[in-house]
């Protein structure tokens, strides 16, 4: 039913084509595309309105250059305008305090319990902290427990009240504990509730006040609708709460909530989630998110996780192997380990620009390899290492030992061939992964 | 009406609750800029727009709406606050009504469906596993005999809160271990159910994302598993939907739909201040009718979906 926003913005800017200069008249197709996109976006009404009000105001009047194309401009304008409206270089928490004490709120199912479980693990993973985690959802069915299991994944302790229903003196108290056992940090998770819960919103008024946290974090969900800005609104003037945290970022909503609550409250989205398991946290880029809103593809965080998974030593030493065409079976799996570990690989194919539309209804996940794997891994190390000793009985072997079928076994010994040439041609590990993903597809019916 | 077609006072003050809060200027809005006026102007238009907007009606629909407003205007020709008000309920229930056929819903259960199975899926944290507790008083309150089957095995806590949803309305629970195979779980509670000659079977799944397509095929095969004890199993697979999603629902509905045959939608969280509205332009779009919505975290706060007082409800009435 959406089209991709890109692709609308992309059909509307054509409009502008040819054109000497923005004007009032020639601009207002492309306007009325970009509001409809936003919101589709699930960017809010007004703000949808005020939006393309400003980049109107700044696109009027100015002269095409004649290197720049309209459209181009245009999209500069919109891209730009957005993300300065999520907000320059991403914020951190305050974690100054000792210990220092964060509280989370939010409405249900937003994803609270979830976020404190990660955070708890980033700090204590990545900052050297000595976390506390703290069940303050004394409402629903097994919070606690839930909260508690994740403590043990994580190897966190969880501070409970048993059968207490109060959670401001849980908290006063866990922050008590903290201090007298040398806890330096204090996660506070709370129940979710509705803005319009009067009796829940002093609930946490009231554990605010008891603990005085130095970070308070509102979690919301990314999928949120039009009545992202009246909770976080509602929230906010209740607790001044000091950045939010935008959840499920691994779905494919194109998260305009993001846009409408940092333009009603104004405060900075701090983290995103993307994923169930716990070390799926992020910190929030705005120039990220204005790429995603407007469907460009999120290139710069493609290539930050690739780096940050990629060995430099590694890459070098297969650089000499791919000259010397030494490259190896044993490196190819090495190669899709690699990419495994960067991620899902329709999360990292739609990051891409371009790529996001013709992956979408692509049957292709991280199953992808598997066929792949399983040939490999029923080849003996000298098969792997030296592959031009695969003649026929060794590949109906390993046909038999993976549970596919000599034409498979064929195939991708072909295709390994083929990607050694090119790899050779290139004479780079550069474009490898591209490469290994059409490998991995084509190795599919 | 059926017997709980009806919503009575309490529950309909607290749907109301915070539809109210922001939408008692929009009837006053549509007034002021329809007065005088023979026929929909821009203005009205704009007001229109916006109302449906903000209750995540979504473009597409919205237009919709708009222009079959129009072409009945302008058949119509004059109109004053009050017709405006009704033609509107009249279109916006057209768009739900078209599928729904079970205004009359009083949990009763087809007769040569035994068990009845009811698979609810949907993404995290939408309120399945409290619509289930809701559920399964509603079938236990009208007399039937439920049996649960806790199919999240996933995420943490998932068995003991339904555990605990089980208790609370004093229905078994077939349960397997945390990090168990889901489909084993659905396999063994059908199984029981069998024995135990239970009428109705609630499955409780884990929450997934619809973009993950290895849990989207966990999905089907939880399913086709079922089949392997209630031939036509499951008879309901009942879409959740948090009710302050946005225009992410339809991608939602399409892709649960995709890997399951979706063919009951629930809404949640209707009791505060988000209005649901994408739910008009799912049901729609899909066809598939909306059977129950909810209405807060305790026991009772379930009904049955009805058009009326959802639209009722849309325009703060
Ligand atoms: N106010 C309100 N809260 C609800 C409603 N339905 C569910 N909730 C709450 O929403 C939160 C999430 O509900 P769950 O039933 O755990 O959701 P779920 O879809 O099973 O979640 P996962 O299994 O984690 O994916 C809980 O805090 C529920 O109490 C509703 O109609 N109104
Ligand atoms: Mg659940």
């Amino acid at each position: 039913m959406f089209e991709n926003l890109s692709e609308k913005l992309e059909r509307s800017f054509k409009l502008l084509k040819g054109q000497g200069q923005i004007t009032e008249i020639n601009v207002a197709e492309t306007l009325k595309e970009v509001r409809r996109a936003l919101l589709d976006a699930d960017v809010n009404f007004k703000t949808a309105k005020t939006f393309t009000e400003t980049v109107k105001e700044k696109a009027l009047g100015q002269n095409v250059l004649t290197a720049v194309k309209p459209e181009q401009m245009m999209v500069k304008i919109v891209h730009d305008e957005l993300t300065q409206l999520m907000g320059g270089a991403s914020v951190d928490i305050n974690t100054k305090g000792n210990p220092a004490v964060i509280l989370i709120a939010g409405l249900q199912g937003s994803g609270k319990t979830t976020f404190s479980g990660k955070l708890a693990s980033l700090v204590k993973n990545k900052r050297s902290k000595n976390p506390l985690l703290v069940a303050g959802d004394v409402y629903r069915p097994a919070a606690i427990n839930q909260l508690q299991v994740l403590g043990e994944q994580i190897g966190v302790p969880v501070f409970t009240q048993e059968g207490s229903k109060d959670p401001v003196k849980i908290a006063k108290d866990a922050v008590k504990e903290a201090r007298q056992k040398g806890y330096d940090l204090v996660i506070v998770d709370t129940a979710g509730r509705l803005a319009v819960d009067e009796e829940m919103m002093q609930e946490i008024t009231a554990v605010k006040k008891a603990i005085d946290p130095d970070e308070i974090l509102f979690v919301v969900d990314s999928m949120t609708g039009q009545d992202a800005v009246n909770t976080a609104k509602e929230f906010n003037d209740r607790l001044d709460f000091d950045g939010v945290v935008l959840t499920k970022l691994d779905g494919d909503t194109r998260g305009g909530a993001a846009l409408s609550i940092r333009s009603v409250v104004n405060k900075p989205i701090k983290f995103v989630g993307t994923g169930e398991k716990m070390d799926a946290l992020d910190v929030f880029h705005p120039s990220r998110m204005a790429d995603r809103i407007l469907g460009m593809g999120d290139i710069v965080s493609l290539v930050e996780r690739a780096q940050e998974q990629f060995d430099a030593d590694e890459a070098r030493k297969l650089q000499s192997k791919i000259a010397k065409n030494q490259f190896s079976f044993n490196d190819f799996l090495s190669q899709i380990q690699q990419i495994k570990k960067m991620g899902s690989l329709k999360d990292l194919a739609g990051m891409i620009p371009g790529m996001g539309k013709a992956i979408k209804n692509m049957d292709f996940d991280d199953d992808a390899f598997k066929e792949v794997e399983a040939i490999i891994f029923s080849m003996t190390p000298e098969e792997r290492e030296n592959p031009a000793v695969l003649n026929g009985s060794r590949r109906k072997r390993i046909a038999a030992g993976s549970g596919t079928s000599i034409q498979e076994v064929n195939r991708l010994i072909k295709q390994f061939e083929d990607t050694r040439k090119v790899m050779k041609m290139m004479g780079q590990g550069k474009n490898l992964s591209k490469l290994m993903a059409n490998m991995s597809m084509g190795g599919r019916r | 009406m059926g017997i709980f077609g009806v919503f009575n006072k309490a529950k309909k003050d607290k749907l109301d609750q915070g539809l109210s809060k922001t939408k008692e200027s929009v009837l006053q809005k549509l007034a002021r800029v329809v007065v005088g006026k023979s026929r929909v102007d821009d203005d009205v238009l704009d007001e229109l727009e916006e109302m449906l907007i903000s209750s995540d009606v979504g473009v597409e629909t919205t237009l919709k709406i708009i222009q079959r407003i129009e072409k009945r205007v302008a058949r119509d020709k004059f109109v004053n606050a009050d017709e405006l008000d009704r033609i509107l309920r009249e279109e916006i229930s057209g768009l739900l009504a078209e599928n729904q056929v079970n205004e009359g819903l009083d949990f009763e259960l087809p007769a040569d469906k035994k068990p009845y199975v009811i698979m609810v899926v949907g993404v995290n944290g939408v309120g399945k596993t409290t619509t289930i507790g809701k559920l399964a008083h509603k079938f236990k309150t009208a007399g039937k005999s439920v049996m649960l089957g806790a199919a999240d095995t996933f995420r943490a806590a998932a068995i003991e809160q339904l555990e605990i949803w089980a208790q609370r309305v004093e229905v078994p629970l077939v349960k397997q271990k945390m990090g168990s195979d889901p489909a084993s779980v659905a396999y063994d509670t059908l199984a029981s159910a069998h024995a135990a000659d239970s009428d109705v079977v609630i499955i409780d799944t884990a929450g997934r994302l619809h973009n993950k397509v290895n849990l989207m095929n966990e999905l089907s095969k939880i399913k086709k598993v079922m089949q392997k004890v209630v031939g036509d199993a499951p008879h309901e697979i009942l879409l959740v939907l948090d009710g302050s999603t946005g225009q992410n629902a339809f991608e939602q509905a399409r892709q649960f739909t995709k890997a399951t045959e979706v063919n009951a939608l629930a809404i949640t969280k209707l009791d505060g201040t988000a209005k649901g509205g994408v739910v008009i332009g799912v049901s729609d779009q899909f066809q598939i009718p909306v059977k129950y919505i909810g209405i807060g975290e305790g026991i009772d706060d379930l009904e049955p979906f009805s058009r009326t007082a959802f639209v009722d409800s849309l325009f703060g009435k």
